[in-house]
């Protein structure tokens, strides 16, 4: 599972180039807390801890995590997410290969339901902040939330693209005035869309080493794709084009690195299709009619209850068998 | 499922080789023991042949302990349908015949003849067919002579391949794709005899009249099908190429690799018209036909640990430690002996193992090659597995349900369908060994589906019992309300014919069940098969007797009616002229012209005088014994006269099964 780690690294990269080095603090608090956790459920369950923590299947959930998190959230926010993902979510249902539900999923929606002000709170890409804060300010906010002399957190925070286009639909404005806003940038929003296509890298590379499989990330983003574009095509005033759902919010992350998750996931090819059509679809929902900026998290933990009821039904033909 | 694989399927599909899902690719190891030709071992000091070396029934041995055997000799006969033969590999003196150590993943010893080895080479009578011209049914039936099994593994007896003739075989598949790792028996063998293959197919196609020859090698094989292609021109065999994509070997996924053909999983390929064949088991069939030689050797690859890795002609029995030399011996780090394949072979318990008809390779293995496996981890359901499963199954569930005994839903999840290739387990990233898991809840389901249909032929027969035990309470009743009736009968002189009629047509009822009864024990041994029509009189004799005196104890309260008596006996002594005569008859009709003649007469005759004799002798007592009123006294001649009559009957009986019995014979002659 190292790979998977190592796909994530070109998004960290421009992550951490376009919004600060805060993200590299957040991944390394949710790293520690993902193994300290975790080897301290396993020696309560009496598992052997080294095996366990050596298939970095906790580290991935980690990092999932910390990347799906505003980077400039509360210290505890990562801490508590974390914990909550490895301990509830993972090891009570009985550790690796046992959990329903995906660990960092889980751990999204719990900090998003109970603390949404924190969770919805995204720094703007440093360029397009009023104030650029350094790795030291940074650090100092996450831990002690205290910003320099004379910066208030509203210079350094701006309204995502979704959330933004959502409140201003409300506000009746058009579908051109709201794109021509600065944070939109040529395919998503200004910035994110770069980590967006780093990730689409990572993803491209999983596949080509065959850690997964074509199925889920095209029939996921086709899903979003086809969605969006219908609606786009019936009202392009009103709603906003595919590329734009393409490449806001989770999509390509989830693609190719939430809705991945072997454990979690369905199994048969088949079942991939439906699980990754579903989730889209969802999504979607979500995003234009939910209460919640991005809806990825949650589709994916419903699509998850589904999964052995669609594995049951999707049983590919047997050798020799009629179908 | 990746696109490329999709593409390359289709690219393969216009070559006219139609790929299977899944598959795995291990690394090859085959060049190793390529480098030299196909060696010879010095003759062992002792053969050690074990019984057990074939599919199906153990042969029967047919020599003794201190027999000079020749080369070539049968030194144990198929027995039973499914069974192959055993010759002695060289001539020699048999100098054990019991139990020793085999080669079985158990490690348990089973029945072994071991010859001690002269080194002559003397060679037993040999008799060559006319394969091209000789009659197919006695070509197929002389099979059973030949000792020859499936080489590739499977050792099915090959009479019946050849012989099964349910369907029509269309098409004949000569599987030489051996695509497990390290093996190259096959592969040596196209090399170095394919004009003789060649042969055996044309044998093979004559016996089974395909029209279709395919012979399917992995591509991984150049010289091989470069030499089998030289071989077949200007011959309708075809040669495929095969991609190298473990188990193209396996016979269903040969036959979709060359026809595009699913066999259906719920029948065997020959009744879709699809035989077959192993390139060894080919190579075996010309040399049985051509030369008269029966199966008396085969090509082992002794590979991996060893100084020189080399195939070897090796002749059944030879201890594996000789083969381990030839090879240069073992290096010093090896640990064990696989034999087989390392993705389906097994380890040997020891190498003091013979090496038998399914031996095609020993891989002598060491940690360095052959790393221990990693503690399994939590399965992760990454579906590998499922990629890479020829069956397409769901390996990941199979598993799931094997683990937690859910036997039913690995039933309906096809667990039988598994071929156990092992495939799953050589892509499992959490390291599991799957195959094991489904060999032990196959076994578990196996042993399930015994025990029930032990309790269900139990409840039956329980059943049963009850039913005869209500009906025989039912019987007594009856007899009770008939004694009743009797004793009034004896204080009433002048009684009702009516009542009597009704008493003695009971009586004869019962006699009638006695004698049927009798007769169906005597009937009932099945080792009277062999024995002459005299000792079945005998016995029948005897167990009549035993009838006889077992009825006298048993039955001290039964038919008390005097009056009747001479009624009663005659009848029963008409039932046994009757039962005699048809005995008669059927004798009669059965024996024209055969010679077991003379005892059936016997038993006919025997049958008519002891009828005579019961007759003559009910009558005499009948007359004898007086009429009285003592009802205690009566019974007791009575019932022996009872006895008599049945245990006349039962002998009729006897014979009367005996003589059909002759006729049964007599026909299957």
């Amino acid at each position: 599972m190292s790979k998977v780690l190592i796909a994530l690294v070109p998004g960290i990269i421009v992550y951490a180039w376009l919004f600060g080095g805060g993200i590299l603090i957040t991944l390394a608090l949710a790293t520690a807390t993902a193994l300290i956790t975790e080897a301290m459920m396993l020696k309560l369950r009496k598992r052997p801890v080294q095996p366990f923590l050596s298939d970095y299947s906790a580290i991935i959930t980690a990092w999932l995590l910390a990347l799906a998190i505003p980077p400039l959230a509360p210290w505890w926010l990562i801490v508590v997410g974390t914990a909550f993902a490895i301990i509830i979510a993972k090891q009570l249902y009985g550790g690796l290969g046992y959990n329903p539900f995906n660990p960092a999923m889980i751990g999204y929606a719990v900090l998003l339901i109970s603390f949404p002000v924190i969770m919805t709170k995204w720094p703007a890409a440093l360029s397009l902040a009023q104030t650029q804060l350094s790795f030291m300010d940074q650090f100092h906010y996450i831990f002690s939330s205290t910003l320099p002399m004379n910066v208030s957190i509203d210079a350094v925070t701006s309204a995502t693209p979704l959330d933004y286009l959502k409140t201003q639909l409300k506000l009746n404005q058009s579908m051109t005035t709201i794109q021509s806003a600065p944070i939109f940038g040529v395919l998503g929003s200004k910035g994110s869309e770069w980590i967006a296509l780093a990730y689409l890298a990572g993803g491209v590379f999983l596949w080509q080493q065959r850690i997964i499989t074509w199925h889920l990330p095209i029939a996921f983003l086709g899903s979003i794709a086809a969605i969006s574009g219908v609606f786009w095509l019936i009202d392009s005033t009103q709603f906003a084009n595919p590329l734009f759902h393409l490449f806001s919010g989770a999509s390509i992350l989830g693609a190719f690195f939430i809705l991945t998750d072997p454990i979690s996931g369905p199994t048969t090819p088949k079942g991939k299709l439906y699980f990754a059509a579903g989730a889209g679809l969802i999504t979607y929902l979500v995003r234009i009619y939910g209460g919640y900026p991005d809806g990825v998290a949650f589709a994916v933990i419903f699509m998850n209850i589904c999964v052995p009821l669609i594995d049951m039904y999707t049983q590919p033909r047997v050798f020799g068998h009629q179908k | 499922m990746n696109a490329p694989i999709n593409i390359a399927g289709l690219l393969k599909k216009t070559k006219d080789v139609f790929r299977f899902h899944g598959g795995v690719h291990p690394p090859e190891n085959k060049a190793q023991s390529t480098q030299l030709p196909i060696g010879k071992l010095p003759m062992p000091e002792k053969l050690v042949l074990p019984l057990r070396q074939h599919i199906g029934n153990i042969p029967k041995i047919k020599v003794a302990i201190g027999d000079h055997v020749l080369k070539g000799q049968l030194i144990a006969e198929a027995e039973g349908a499914v069974s192959a033969a055993i010759h002695a590999p060289t001539s020699g003196v048999i100098s054990a015949i019991g139990e020793a150590i085999i080669p079985h993943p158990s490690g348990l010893p089973d029945h072994c003849i071991t010859i001690t080895t002269d080194g002559k080479e003397s060679w037993a009578e040999r008799y060559p067919q006319d394969w091209r011209n000789a009659d197919i049914t006695t070509l197929i039936g002389s099979l059973r002579l030949s000792g020859i099994v499936g080489l590739g593994g499977a050792t099915f007896p090959t009479q019946i391949k050849l012989g099964s003739g349910k369907a029509a075989i269309h098409t004949l598949i000569i599987n030489a794709a051996e695509c497990e790792p390290y093996i190259t028996c096959d592969d040596m063998l196209m090399r170095e005899y394919h004009a003789e293959i060649v042969h055996g197919i044309t044998i093979v196609q004559r016996l089974i009249g395909a029209s279709n020859i395919i012979i399917g090698i992995e591509d991984n094989k150049p010289e091989a099908i470069k030499a089998m292609r030289a071989a077949t021109t200007n011959t309708a065999i075809q040669v495929k190429m095969v991609p190298t994509l473990y188990p193209s070997g396996d016979a269903r996924r040969l036959v979709h690799l060359v026809l595009g053909q699913e066999v259906p999983h719920d029948k065997r390929s020959t009744e879709v018209g699809i035989q077959v064949f192993n390139v060894a088991t080919v190579l075996a069939l010309y040399r049985y036909f051509e030369f008269g030689e029966p199966a008396l050797s085969r090509v082992v690859s002794m590979t991996g640990n060893v100084k020189q890795p080399q195939n070897f002609e090796v002749l059944f029995g030879t201890p594996l430690v000789d083969l381990v030399k030839a090879a240069g011996g073992a290096k010093a780090d090896t640990s064990n002996f696989i034999m087989g394949g390392p993705m389906m072979g097994f380890n040997l318990p020891s190498d003091n193992v013979p090496i038998t008809k399914a031996a095609n390779c020993i891989i002598a293995a060491s940690p360095t090659l052959f790393e221990p496996p990693p503690p399994a981890m939590p399965c992760i359901r990454c579906a590998r597995c499922a990629d890479a499963c020829p069956v397409n199954l769901q390996p990941q569930e199979l598993y799931w349900f094997a683990k937690s005994d859910n036997f039913e839903k690995a039933h309906e999840y096809n667990l039988f369908d598994c071929i156990e290739c092992g495939a799953c387990s050589y892509v499992c990233p959490s390291d599991i060994p799957l195959v094991q898991y489904y060999r032990y809840a196959k076994s578990e389901i196996i042993a399930l589906d015994k025990a029930k249909e032990a309790a269900d032929i139990a409840r039956e027969r329980n059943e049963f019992r009850l039913a005869r035990i209500e009906r025989e309470k039912q019987e007594r009743a009856a007899k009770h309300a008939a004694r009743a009736q009797g004793a009034k009968s004896t204080e009433a002189p002048n009684e009702s014919p009516a009542v009597t009629d009704k008493q003695a047509a009971i009586a004869a009822a019962i006699a009638r069940a006695k004698a049927q009864k009798t007769s169906d024990e005597a009937a009932a041994p099945k080792n009277i098969s062999n024995i002459s029509d005299a000792t079945k009189a005998e016995i029948a004799e005897i167990d009549a007797r035993r009838a006889a005196a077992g009825l006298t104890e048993q039955v001290t309260n039964r038919q008390p009616n005097v009056d009747d008596k001479d009624k009663q006996a005659k009848i029963a002594a008409a039932i046994a002229r009757a039962k005699a005569q048809k005995a008669e008859a059927n004798a009669s009709t059965v024996s024209k012209d055969v010679p077991a003649k003379q005892p059936v007469i016997d038993a006919e005759k025997q049958a008519k005088i002891d009828a005579a004799i019961e007759r003559a002798k009910t009558l005499k007592s009948a007359a004898a014994t007086p009429p009285t009123n003592d009802l205690n006294a009566k019974p007791v001649a009575d019932l022996e006269k009872q006895a008599k009559i049945e245990a006349a009957i039962a002998r009729a009986k006897a014979q009367k099964a005996a003589a059909l019995k002759a006729k049964e014979d007599q026909s299957k002659e």
